[in-house]
């Protein structure tokens, strides 16, 4: 199988080019405005670098920051129908409660609350009101708004108002595009909701990427179907994937911890990558990256959806140090190291020059930092280790030590032995090591949902069927799903034993799938 | 006698942050009610805050709480209509108007819904609760404690359903027949207990905890922006204790009888390396264990917080791995009477342990 994956970040494309699991040729290009171009040339180089005729290309991985970049720019958004579904239910805070003014004011199109949802055991609340949906559904076309969110109570355990409500706005406004809350998510109205209407003002943009994804394929004479990387370490066919642009907001830090996993050939491990300004920590389970179980913030906004559970720190190869007091971080030189590092030439010390002066890395001309005071240097490292120590310590989920594999182009800093960690694993590519990440194709399914009145194993099987049931839905392969999360939490209050329990599986992309093509 | 006294949103934000530390984990957190009351307040509306005091004899205070499962309360948000509307019909019941409204709870959400309710009512709030802290049950209180009538209680929901508990034989009888009735509309309700007179309050409420929050809120906030320790802040404040520090190993959790119950167990950092800390929660945090030992129980206020952010965690967001603090404030005293003591005291949890306070023996 030969694959390509590509990672268009905000300052790099990088694409490698990889036959079965060894990498054959890895390139970094700027990427370009347009993100089109880059990929082209990406593309251009790395073909170039395949001997002719050694056959075609199985697939295409990509995975992107342009979306999340979009939000926290605020840019390239388009205008929502917020269309709630609740009253006579949470009435007092209507959608966009609590986000900042300047997003808000691009995103808010419209907003309608209308009668319906359901309890928490999925009795209905009120009965769905059909005739305001109706209704919105004109004001929608009569504003030429393009895209609609729609959130009802409780509709992680019972869609069907949204479905009805998604089915009433089509026919209202042919081509709207419409993202219901519980293709998303989890339980907390607010966060559902938030999500949903980051996603719906993103559609648009979503779609425009994605064609410039398939025409920088098509120009660069490469038929394979494109996959788009997920924030959970899976991927969707391009055309699913333009439906769900959040589901693709953390996909480059997952696509580095993906792609720790299959360098290191460890499932089971805890993964520092250290860029330039800041250290992403994450724990790998099952080869895939735990989730958040909690509110993540983007662009200032409350969600809670399927996203990576990782922590940032201000620690990378061009954070700034000051000697005295001792401070690492976190502000860093970033993209400027070059001119602004000790070793280039440049006045400010960072930490990239204290790994040049420890002989940690080769790097510029290490004469330059010769005066560094051996004393600093080590107290430098020390401090360095510490908040790694922390860190890592912070994102285990048991007691005993655990590998850490390192990647990134500022990992020189992370030492050999730390308290907790089994061994420190190095592994070749590193520095690509995200656009490695999305190379095993694999696609997932999660559900997250109240049981009532079932023994906890049978909670659990029943999310693990209904969970199997949507990772097949996204194109996976029935014989090869597996469970790689189980989670379930007692719900207080709650009559009859109440579970609230989540499962994911994933699975290998059906080989008789034309999802992507 | 001075008129109730504005509050500023500044002040309910800062309120927020310190009846989230008093909820001992449990009591929910009231970001949803602080989002509601922005939002009244955004619209022109200033609640005032009464003294206690203040009250005549005769006047008539309600008492409210939103009741139900935090996990509903997350998609139902809490609404200041509904808890108004449980007022308004208590009214109706008793045939009187009331004078001020205060809260069941100072600690978590509910510490806000009398000023939710007040915004729509045009009345002030209290300064005053009945647990001084979070507590499950309806017979956990300082009015339980003083014998007081328990009936009559509204409890409404969005619908336009309302229940009146006319009379119950007891306290446990009360929490059993409006337990059943919040389960009936959805596990989440707006309630107006019994109401109580000027005097019931000045003499039997738990006086000044809205400002206490306040205060605590206050003292967290101002040590962040200084960079100082605000648990270091809170604990000289209201001279608590510092329990414990150190990093969860372990929780395990169980609903059990429309509880969520479990353990946590700290390992110790800092000058607790080599101990351990085990908490016993049931919704609040009810006992600690230092290596096997008690070391503090309820009623006295087993608080943890975030070492790094001063902000409180609740038990149903505890989590392996969080960086915590446990620390301990004194009860109020009407919870330390022998009375006190057999309403909330560690065998009303379950636990076969006399009460020792961690403050016995300090000097007041």
């Amino acid at each position: 199988m030969r694959r390509i994956n590509i990672d268009v970040g905000g300052t790099n494309t990088d694409a490698v080019l990889l036959e079965g699991d060894r990498v054959v040729h890895a390139v970094k290009t700027p990427t370009t405005p347009d993100v089109t171009t880059g990929i082209v040339s990406a593309l251009e180089r790395l073909t170039a670098s395949m001997p002719a005729g050694t056959g075609a290309v199985d697939a295409v991985m990509i995975g992107t920051t342009h979306f999340t970049n979009a939000v926290v720019q605020r840019r390239d958004l388009t205008p929502v129908a917020a269309v709630r579904i609740g009253l006579p239910a949470s009435a007092s805070l209507p959608p966009f409660e609590d986000w900042p003014e300047d997003l808000a004011r691009l995103v808010r199109g419209e907003v309608f609350m209308v009668e319906g949802g359901h309890e928490y055991d999925g009795r209905p609340i009120v009965p769905l009101d059909t005739a305001a949906i109706r209704q919105a559904g004109r004001r929608i076309r009569e504003r030429g708004l393009t895209a609609a969110a729609v959130a009802s109570v409780f509709s992680p355990l019972n869609p069907t108002c949204e479905e009805e409500a998604a089915r009433i706005l089509l026919a209202e406004c042919p081509g709207l595009s419409v993202t219901c809350s519980h293709d998303l998510g989890r339980i907390g109205l607010l966060e559902r909701e938030n999500a949903t209407l980051l996603n719906a003002c993103l559609v648009d943009l979503a779609g425009r990427t994605t064609r410039g994804f398939m025409e920088a394929l098509i120009r660069s004479e490469i038929r394979a179907p494109l996959y788009i990387t997920q924030n959970d370490g899976t991927v969707l066919p391009a055309e699913q994937a333009r439906q769900f642009p959040v589901y693709s907001f953390a996909s480059g830090p997952t696509n580095s911890m993906r792609g720790a996993a299959f360098l290191s050939k460890r499932d089971d491990a805890i993964v520092v990558d250290v860029g330039g300004t800041t250290t992403d920590i994450g724990a790998l389970r099952h080869g895939f990256p735990r989730e958040a179980n909690n509110v993540v913030e983007i662009g200032g906004v409350r969600t809670l959806f399927r996203m990576p559970d990782l922590l940032s720190l201000g620690l990378g190869g061009g954070s700034l140090v000051a000697p005295e007091p001792l401070a690492v971080g976190p502000l860093s030189v970033g993209y400027r190291l070059t001119e602004r590092a000790r070793v280039f030439g440049g006045p400010d010390l960072t930490v990239t020059d204290i790994g040049v002066a420890a002989r940690l890395l080769e790097l510029g001309a290490r004469e330059r930092v010769a005066d560094l005071p051996a004393s600093l240097v080590e107290r430098t490292l020390a401090r360095i280790s510490g908040m790694i120590e922390e860190g890592v310590d912070r994102m285990k989920t048991e007691a005993a030590s655990v590998p850490l594999i390192a990647v990134g182009g500022g990992c020189f800093v992370i030492p050999e032995r730390l308290a907790g960690v089994s061994e420190v694993v190095h592994v070749p590519h590193q520095a690509v090591a995200n656009a490695v990440g999305a190379a095993i194709a694999q696609v997932s399914g999660e559900v997250d949902q109240i049981f009532q009145g079932l023994p906890r194993e049978e909670a659990i099987a029943r999310a693990r069927q209904l969970a199997e049931e949507r990772a097949v839905r996204a194109g996976a392969d029935p014989a090869s799903l597996q469970v790689v999360e189980v989670e379930d939490l007692p719900l207080a209050y709650l009559p009859g034993n109440s579970l609230r329990t989540r499962v994911r599986v994933v699975g290998d992309i059906a080989s008789d799938s034309s999802a992507g093509r | 006698m001075a008129p109730p006294r504005p509050v500023s949103l500044d002040e309910i934000e800062s309120i927020a942050i310190g009846a989230w530390i008093l909820g001992t984990g449990g009591g929910g957190s009231p970001y949803l009610a602080l989002l509601n009351l922005r939002r009244l307040y955004r619209e022109g509306t200033v609640v005032s805050l009464m003294d206690p005091a203040d009250l005549a004899d005769e006047d008539r205070v309600a008492v409210v709480s939103n009741m139900g499962a935090p996990l509903v309360g997350q998609e139902r948000l809490t609404d200041p209509r509904t808890i108004a509307q449980a007022v308004r019909m208590m009214e109706e019941v008793i045939g009187q108007r009331f004078r001020a409204i205060m809260s069941l709870e100072i600690g978590g959400g509910n510490s806000l819904q009398p000023f939710m309710a007040a915004a729509l009512l045009d009345l002030p709030v209290v300064d005053a609760d009945c647990m001084g802290r979070a507590f499950p049950e309806a017979q956990m209180t300082s009015f339980a404690i003083h014998d007081l009538q328990m009936y009559p209680l509204t409890l409404v929901d969005v619908r336009d359903n309302a229940v009146v508990v006319a009379r119950a034989a007891s306290w446990k009888w009360m929490e059993r027949l409006s337990r059943t009735a919040c389960v009936a509309v959805g596990s989440i309700a707006s309630t107006c207990k019994a109401p109580r007179t000027g005097k019931e309050v000045r003499e039997c409420a738990i006086l000044y905890s809205t400002s206490k929050a306040l205060r605590i809120g206050h003292a967290v906030r101002a040590a962040r922006r200084a960079h100082e320790d605000p648990i270091l802040a809170v604990l000289a404040l209201e001279g608590g204790l510092r329990l414990f520090a150190g990093k969860i190993q372990d929780v395990d959790r169980r609903a059990t009888e429309g509880f969520l119950r479990g353990t946590a167990t700290i390992d110790g950092l800092d000058d607790f390396r080599g101990h351990t800390m085990r908490l016993a929660f049931q919704n609040e945090f009810a006992v600690a264990w230092l290596d096997e030992a008690p070391r503090a129980t309820t009623p006295d206020l087993i608080c943890v917080i975030d070492t790094v952010s001063g902000d409180a965690i609740g038990t149903e967001t505890l989590r392996y791995g969080q960086r915590v603090t446990v620390i301990a404030l004194p009860a109020p005293p009407i919870l330390l009477t022998p009375k006190g003591i057999e309403h909330v005291g560690p065998r009303a949890f379950g636990y076969d342990l006399d009460f020792v306070s961690v403050f016995a023996g300090c000097v007041e």
